[in-house]
């Protein structure tokens, strides 16, 4: 069921296009990452949702009404900003309940439902502290605290992870996915962390320019990312200059610089003589010794150049012939060792035919 | 060999000595002065007298302390003197809010200019400036005659607008507006503005956005304002001297008075020491506010 339209938003800074005609649609109860470089348009769009910016041109439409001339103090929706924006001259509690005070909620209900709130999110034992006081992470938590309590139809999230380290980022991410299916309220989350939406999100947007380069779920746009910018921007991939030179309902045969010829799944609307890449992931690429057999269709022979050792796994880098490069990433499955392989081993590299694909320039 | 004790004595020495010197001294000589009698003709008597002169009054008393006790006017002219401050600061915190709040809020490059707007008058001299104020309120100036040509209208009769309570409070405002300006500048342009996006976020309307964000966390530069404007107020004289009427005496008058015109300098003595006592009590209440505030911000 769709909760939010968004038809043709269009937003000026100036000369600069922020947000150029979007159209999206959010279904209630997803969690839906808006993703991209810095400069995208994503907290653009997010300020324009949440009311603090007005498009120049478009519609967003709740329950089918438009909603651009609504105030965000009207808006059912609330924000939780990267820098949290706890407010520092009230305790945790009073921060809280003030959305509950805002709306005009007696004491007694304020106090209830702020108690409950506590217990929920761990921080009954801080209700009368600070903001100042708290650690980042019991900040964070009161910022979701405050913007969930009077159960908002949408919750907006600024790179609320952002400044948080490593560890407590991941437990936070996954603290995250229970809350947003606990309170059932939409969400939609703006990050330039492409791990983070991938492991948050049902949904997720990647954005580019002020443009949306492709929606889908986290799986599709890794796998089956529509261009090179999506390709290149989600996760790491090989790319290798590529013409095509036949196309079939089910293959497209491309002329791949330094390989030769190699045959991938086809895609529509690509002919013959076409320019882009072949694009296949460094997981998806098999490695054997020289000496083994591998009785795939295509095999390239190399060898390893330079690898990169991050303690799960090792990422190799690969010489193919005619100085063509590519990257393979393999598990460190071998108790004791860091790598599989030394470097200057002579290897046979490839990959089964479905893993790679064709994008266009 | 300069050693860190050492140092640290070179180093607090000289004020220290200044203070002992200038200040310290001076108020136990005030304290004690405040024990003695006048003189027959003005100063102090001496503490110890052939016996037969100065009327027998000699050596110590507490007689200036029952003496500003017995008679209410004496507190009357201190209630007032309260009176005149506290209005004072009032008025100040009225009219120097909006326009803090206005420069903390204009684009950066305009608000040093617009602070040093403020701070201009201070250039010119301190009496001028109220000498400035007796002619503009005085019974010829245009603005008197706006005034009293629209009272005319409803039948009242002309008002003089020099010489009164009214007057003191213009000239008390205008000198101390300043003060309070500044600091609360100082506090308001310090405040995060996406805590006023927060709030508004969260459902607060303007109104609910100033009473709940802006408001609260302004406080200490509220207090600091009026610290820096009742104290001064409390214990002037020039402004209701000048242009004040005879009704409008504050304490500082008083013991300009004491001083200088009726030479009681016993009485005058207690007179400050009075006005140091109550001025120390508000100072010790401000710091304790102040104290009490911090401890969220």
């Amino acid at each position: 069921m769709t909760l939010l339209e968004i038809r043709n938003i269009t937003k000026r800074f100036g000369n600069f296009v922020a947000v150029d005609d979007i159209n999206l649609d959010i279904k209630a109860g997803e969690f839906f990452t808006l993703l991209g470089p810095s400069g995208c348009g994503k907290t653009t769009l997010l300020r324009m949702i949440a009311g603090f910016d007005a498009p120049d041109s478009g519609e967003i439409l709740l329950d089918g009404h438009n909603i651009i001339d609504v105030p965000p103090e009207k808006r059912p929706f609330h924000t939780v900003f990267q820098s949290y924006a706890l407010f520092p001259h009230m305790t945790v509690a009073d921060n809280i309940g003030f959305p509950l005070k805002m709306s005009g909620k007696s004491l007694e209900e304020i106090n209830t439902r702020v108690a409950s709130t506590l217990k929920e999110v761990e921080l009954s034992q801080f209700a009368d502290r600070y903001p100042h006081e708290l650690s980042g992470g019991q900040k964070q938590r009161v910022a979701f605290a405050r913007g969930l309590i009077n159960q908002p139809r949408l919750l907006l999230l600024d790179e609320p992870l952002g400044a948080l380290d490593e560890k407590l980022r991941e437990n936070m991410q996954r603290e995250l996915i229970n809350l947003q299916a606990e309170a059932g309220v939409t969400f939609i989350y703006v990050t330039h962390a492409q791990n983070e939406a991938l492991a948050l999100s049902h949904r997720i947007a990647i954005m580019n320019q002020g443009r949306i380069e492709q929606i889908g779920e986290p799986s599709r746009i890794y796998n089956y990312p529509v261009n090179r910018f999506v390709a290149d921007f989600i996760g790491k991939i090989n790319m290798l200059d590529a013409t095509v030179i036949k196309t079939s309902s089910s293959h497209l045969t491309l002329k791949v610089a330094g390989l030769g010829e190699v045959t991938v799944p086809a895609r529509d609307g690509i002919k013959v003589n076409d320019r882009g890449v072949m694009a296949v992931r460094p997981e998806q690429i098999r490695m054997v010794a020289q000496t083994s057999e591998i009785a795939d269709e295509f095999q390239f022979t190399g060898k390893i150049k330079d690898f990169f050792y991050i303690g799960d796994v090792t990422t190799y880098i690969i010489d193919l012939a005619n100085s063509t490069r590519i990257e393979a990433l393999l598990p460190n499955s071998l108790p004791g060792h860091a790598k599989l392989f030394e470097i200057g081993d002579p290897i046979i590299v490839s990959w089964q035919e479905q893993s790679a694909q064709f994008l266009l320039n | 060999m300069i050693t860190h004790r050492r140092a640290k004595w070179l180093m607090s020495g000289p004020p220290l000595l200044f203070l002992l010197i200038f200040f310290a001294a001076p108020s136990l000589i005030m304290i004690f002065t405040s024990f003695r009698f006048p003189g027959e003709f003005g100063g102090l008597a001496p503490i110890s007298i052939p016996a037969g002169e100065n009327n027998g009054n000699y050596g110590l008393t507490i007689e200036t302390y029952q003496f500003f006790f017995s008679d209410i006017i004496y507190l009357e002219i201190f209630l007032k003197s309260f009176a005149i401050a506290t209005l004072t600061t009032l008025l100040c915190i009225i009219m120097a809010y909006p326009l803090a709040l206005l420069i903390a809020r204009s684009e950066k490059k305009f608000r040093n200019l617009m602070i040093m707007l403020v701070v201009l008058p201070f250039a010119s001299n301190f009496l001028i400036r109220i000498y400035a104020w007796m002619i503009i309120l005085g019974p010829e100036s245009a603005f008197s005659q706006l005034i009293n040509s629209i009272l005319a209208i409803f039948g009242v009769a002309p008002v003089t607008l020099l010489f009164s309570s009214f007057a003191v409070l213009i000239g008390m405002v205008y000198v101390h507006l300043p003060f309070m300006i500044l600091p609360l500048y100082t506090n308001l342009e310090k405040h995060d503005p996406i805590l006023l996006d927060a709030a508004q976020d969260l459902g607060a309307n303007g109104w609910q956005r100033f009473w709940y964000v802006t408001w609260p966390q302004s406080l200490p530069g509220i207090l600091s304002g009026s610290a820096l404007v009742f104290i001064p107020v409390l214990g002037m004289f020039a402004i209701p001297d000048i242009l004040g009427g005879t009704d409008d005496i504050m304490i500082g008058n008083l013991i300009k008075d004491q001083f200088l015109g009726t030479r009681d300098w016993p009485f005058g003595s207690t007179l400050s020491i009075m006005l140091t006592l109550t001025v120390l009590c508000i100072a010790g209440l401000f710091s304790w506010f102040a104290r009490y505030q911090t401890r969220f911000l």
